[in-house]
């Protein structure tokens, strides 16, 4: 099976790769995926006082389309409000890398990764947590 | 040197240039089919197929008579097990198997337990080799077939062929062993080891894909399979079906090359093997899988813990090689044969297999340990697992949410 240029991209040239300050008020982190199941993300956004995400890092353990799926994902929420980043959904990343269907999961699991660092961050920050609508797995 | 480079050995092997060149002819001149007795084209192309009985039996040390041409070793397997259940049914319904077998087996099996056959799965050890005691304990005055592989696909190691042949036949089983891996890397030799069939093919020593042998005793005992395919009657009515001439002379031809050069090859490619492993096991948290005693001398199974194994592929540009991660097939579980030697899923995920060959040279091979490394460091750095770890984090203590 061959990858499409997009993942080829991300893959060896991920943006974003790296890690905030999890302690951080400001900071929300989000781990999802298993060892055991082959993928593991962990994303992080720094959000400011008007609910604007300044920044997003990433790193995963899993195939070439876990790794560009995470790497886009922080792509696209730098500069977004939280609000706006609850929109984005995994088809919106199976669409932007051409993801075959058999790597529907890693979109997923990105997908995932953003909804529970947004929760991290609310819950830091007295807010309670979305619930969590879409579990594929 | 030329990229990308081919460490996939065990999966197929280029065809020997000189093997190409042996078949060629019995492409065009000599395209006779080798059934026909009547004219000169089906005798050449007899003379073909005969000689080449006569190559693959020297090989392996039987008689021509005990081949029989396959379409490959998944056929053979089918061919050998299914055979033998027919033919023997009434003698008992019982086959002994190993977890660690390739699907060709295992499945094979499992198709028999639908047709009333009891199958015993011996459980392997951690090295990958079975417990020569409980295949004792499994035999049962019905166990007609003991089915263990020779040398294994995924982590090369090499099963005790003797000392389980002599079990099944003290308890008056039968010996069958997918020998797909080690003919023509290791000696195999069907009246020293007690083998009693034998399934194996051209394509993994340099020769053709489509076609492959099982081997038939015809003494001490006389087996005998019931045939698979009908037809007319070819192969003494053990698989019909009119031969493919140029392939069986291609298989003929591999098996005399490896024959004659398999001794000095499996010392140079044991070698590089060795060289390829110890310097990538010199980095931290990776692991040797498989007995490192007992196996084939051109394969290493490498687990890089905290890198999955198919990213990991993606970075090693130019290396062509394969893993035991889920990720590599439709299914997401990993590697059953890895998970058989009590491997943790995570580790079976971050297996690596390097399978050298016969035109693998130590350039290649010291080109692969570096773009390995730097693969292996590279995704350790993107991977939080890797990072968790050297912050002194117990992954196992983590809650994680499966999925």
């Amino acid at each position: 099976m061959a990858y499409s240029e997009k993942v080829m991209e991300h893959y060896t040239n991920p943006r974003n790769v790296g890690t905030l300050n999890k302690d951080s008020k400001s900071v929300g982190t989000g781990l999802v995926g298993a060892p055991e199941c082959g993928d593991v993300m962990r994303l992080q956004i720094e959000v400011d006082d008007n609910n604007v995400i300044t920044d997003a890092k990433f790193k995963t353990f899993g195939c070439g389309s876990a790794i560009a799926s995470s790497s886009l994902a922080t792509e696209w929420l730098k500069g977004k409000t939280i609000d706006e980043a609850l929109t984005i959904d995994n088809m919106d990343i199976v669409e932007e890398l051409a993801l075959p269907p058999v790597k529907i999961h890693c979109s997923v699991l990105a997908e995932d990764a953003i909804k529970s660092a947004i929760n991290d961050y609310r819950v830091k920050n007295g807010l309670e947590a979305f619930e969590l609508a879409k579990s594929h797995h | 040197m030329e990229l990308p480079i081919y460490l996939d050995n065990n999966a197929t092997t280029p065809l020997d240039p000189r093997v190409l060149e042996a078949m060629l002819p019995y492409f065009t001149t000599k395209f006779g089919n080798a059934a026909s007795r009547n004219h000169p084209f089906g005798w050449v192309a007899e003379e073909g197929v005969d000689y080449a009985r006569e190559q693959v039996a020297k090989l392996i040390g039987c008689t021509e008579k005990e081949i029989i041409f396959t379409s490959g070793a998944t056929e053979a397997d089918n061919l050998g097990i299914k055979g033998v259940f027919e033919m023997y049914h009434e003698k008992g319904n019982h086959i002994i198997t190993a977890t660690t077998e390739h699907k060709a087996v295992l499945d094979t099996c499992k198709h028999l337990e639908k047709l009333g056959a009891k199958i015993t799965y011996l459980k392997v050890k951690e090295d990958g080799l079975i417990d020569l005691q409980e295949l004792e304990a499994a035999m049962t005055p019905e166990t007609i077939l003991v089915t263990i592989m020779y040398g294994n696909n995924e982590i090369g190691v090499v099963q005790p062929i003797k000392e389980i042949a002599a079990i099944a036949h003290k308890h008056g089983a039968l010996f069958f062993t997918d020998a797909t891996q080690a003919v023509g890397k290791i000696p195999v030799n069907v009246i020293e080891d007690g083998i009693d069939l034998m399934a194996f093919s051209a394509h993994k020593m340099y020769g053709p894909k489509g076609v492959g042998a099982l081997y038939v005793r015809r003494k001490n005992p006389r087996v005998k399979v019931t045939s698979q395919m009908d037809g007319g009657g070819h192969e003494r009515g053990m698989r019909s079906g009119t031969l493919n001439v140029p392939g069986i002379v291609g298989l003929g031809k591999a098996c005399e090359l490896c024959r004659l050069e398999m001794d000095e090859e499996a010392t140079r490619l044991s070698a590089l093997r060795d060289k390829l492993e110890s310097s990538l096991t010199t980095m931290e948290e990776s692991y040797v899988n498989g007995n490192t005693a007992h196996r084939l001398p051109h394969v290493a199974n490498i687990s890089f813990k905290y890198v999955e194994g198919e990213g990991l592929m993606m970075a090693m540009k130019d290396l062509a090689v394969s893993s035991g991660s889920a990720c590599t097939s439709a299914s997401l579980e990993p590697s059953y044969v890895l998970k058989s030697l009590g491997l943790s899923d995570d580790l079976a995920h971050s297996s690596i297999r390097f399978g050298l060959g016969r035109f693998t040279t130590e350039e290649e091979v010291d080109y692969a340990i570096e773009n390995t490394k730097k693969a292996v460091n590279h995704l350790r750095d993107l991977s939080p697992l890797w990072e968790m770890f050297k912050e002194g984090i117990d992954l196992s203590k983590i809650e994680w949410a499966e999925h």
